[in-house]
């Protein structure tokens, strides 16, 4: 990484927040309307601890569901990129999966499983990203040359080494490309859920806290830590991408 | 002297949208052990499916296609194959990609005589000190030839190769033949070639097969009475300039530009 890599999207942070600062001093809006950066900092000092044990919730239920959702997603993938007729049955099915809000699933699943919060958590967070892993993987294999595969195959080789020495190769940047999709939407998910059927955990209920009591720099505080946390979780897939799928990196210039 | 390849009728089609589409139809061909027959024929017109049945990557509608004396029901490690795309797994080095069959084919060979195998073979077709570089660097040439190294990596029995040379330049092109009879010299094979190259073909091979237009037969076999090693000057003798033109006669027929006649 070079030092103009960190300079950079530094510098844009440090102008974004100094601007939203002016905007709410130019407007001269109350913290109830539009909480400006300043009145976050004495939020966070007040909170840190909750910020900390809260925010560790949000993170490890998204991370878990996001792995479920890897491995799922991978399987069913793959069962759709090497048969057509799994291709044709369960598309559809996905697709109405994917299409239904997953607002209106919480509280089913928060009344099927009552008490397991964190359960009820990582299945959200699950079921709202697995949808994009699948399609890129099945769509990865199914769409590889014939070509690749007969390289392997004018040698005799089994099915399950080509998938292993080219299918699975050839489709890491599409599953990273997936990947950055799911894992944004495993955190929404995850939020989702804290926010909709509170239960004390996680920064979603932290953020509902907010609410009750009318502290409406907690609120915005919460949406940033939000923020940084979606960063991180995104520029750790980013950089798992470098090292598994760096070749299909194009070179600059 | 026994037919190692041996193609006897064959018929085959490919499905498409519109119906089947015939691509050969009473095909015959047939290659003594350490022969090398060139195929040429109008572009379309089934060299790239005759070479897939030959490796076994296609199975014939009709006919029967045999390597040495066992009828081929599907692909086998003893064929090497360059491709006429020759694709290169993007994720891996050259010497890696080279080196691939060596992962799928039994070896004798231990890790280090494997490399160094894949070494000598970049070295041989020039492209030392691109061992390292990955496909995406290289230009559409130099990856024809680390093909032409990975077909040949596992020391095949037969050896297919599908236009191999064509996005070389002349010069490129005419070293890599010499490098062909000094391969073949050292380590036998029987050899498919597919090429537009008239002269590339009577160069290299000691029998060519010109192929009618779709849906291709053989047509006519000329022998060009020399196996073996040549020298480049035996392409400008008169004998070569006759095979030549009884080529290229013959390839206005199968494009249809000329008219068939009865056989001399
Ligand atoms: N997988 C396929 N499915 C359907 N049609 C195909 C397929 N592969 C080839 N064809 C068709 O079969 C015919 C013969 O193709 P083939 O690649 O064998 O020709 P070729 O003689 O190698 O041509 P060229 O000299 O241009 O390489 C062409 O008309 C082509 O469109
Ligand atoms: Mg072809």
């Amino acid at each position: 990484m070079t030092f103009r890599q960190i300079a950079v999207p530094t510098l844009a942070i440090v102008i974004f927040l100094a601007l939203w600062e002016a905007l709410v001093w130019v407007m001269g809006w109350p913290n109830y309307k539009m909480a400006s950066p300043s009145d976050l900092l004495p939020a966070y000092e007040r909170y840190w601890s909750l910020f900390l044990t809260m925010g560790w919730q949000t993170l490890w239920r998204t991370v878990v569901g996001l792995l479920i959702a890897v491995v799922f997603g991978t399987a069913l993938g793959m069962v759709m990129g090497f048969s057509r007729t799994m291709r044709d049955a369960l598309y559809p099915l996905l697709v109405g999966f994917n299409a239904v809000p997953k607002a209106t699933v919480v509280p089913i699943v928060a009344l099927m499983f009552v008490g397991m919060h964190d359960f009820n958590t990582v299945l959200i967070a699950f079921m709202i990203s697995f949808f994009p892993i699948a399609v890129s993987v099945s769509i990865g294999l199914s769409t590889l040359e014939p070509e690749y595969r007969d390289i392997l195959r004018s040698l005799g080789a089994s099915q399950s080494t080509i998938f292993w020495k080219i299918a699975l190769p050839k489709t890491l940047p599409e599953f990273f490309g997936a990947l950055k999709v799911a894992v944004t939407l495993a955190f929404i998910g995850t939020n989702l859920m804290e926010i909709v059927s509170p239960h004390g955990r996680g920064l979603g209920a932290l953020f509902d806290s907010g609410k009750t009591n009318s502290d409406y720099p907690l609120m915005f505080a919460v949406l940033i830590a939000l923020a940084f946390l979606g960063i991180v979780l995104y520029y750790v897939v980013v950089a798992l991408e470098k090292i598994f799928a760096g070749w299909a990196e194009r070179p600059q210039g | 002297m026994t037919n190692l390849i041996e193609i006897k009728g064959v018929r085959h089609a490919y499905k498409t949208a519109n119906g089947p589409l015939p691509v050969l139809d009473g095909l015959e061909l047939s290659v003594p052990e350490g022969g090398f027959v060139a195929v040429v024929g109008p572009s379309g017109c089934g060299k790239s499916t005759l070479t897939k049945l030959v490796a076994g990557l296609l199975k014939p509608d009709e006919g029967e296609v045999w390597l040495h004396g066992e009828k081929v029901k599907s692909p086998r490690s003893t064929v090497g194959m360059a491709f006429q795309n020759p694709v290169m797994l993007e994720w891996r080095s050259i010497l890696k990609n080279v080196m691939l069959p060596l992962e799928i084919v039994p070896t004798k060979l231990g890790r280090k005589e494997q490399e160094e195998r894949a070494r000598y073979l970049l070295a041989l077709v020039g492209l030392e000190g691109f061992e390292d570089k990955r496909p995406s660097e290289l230009s559409g040439g130099m990856r024809q030839r680390a093909s032409l190294c990975r077909a040949l990596v596992h020391s095949p029995e037969v050896l297919i190769l599908d236009e191999p040379f064509g996005a070389l330049d002349a010069f490129t092109r005419e070293d890599l033949w010499q490098i062909m009879h000094q391969v073949k010299e050292k380590e036998p094979f029987t050899g498919v070639l597919i090429t537009h190259d008239l002269r590339e073909s009577i160069y290299l091979a000691d029998q060519v097969v010109v192929l009618s237009g779709r849906p291709a037969r053989t047509q006519f076999t000329l022998d060009t009475g020399i196996s073996g090693a040549r020298d480049i000057e035996h392409l400008y003798t008169p004998q070569a300039a006759e095979m030549l033109a009884t080529l290229r006669h013959q390839i206005e027929i199968a494009q249809g530009r000329a008219p068939a006649e009865a056989p001399a």
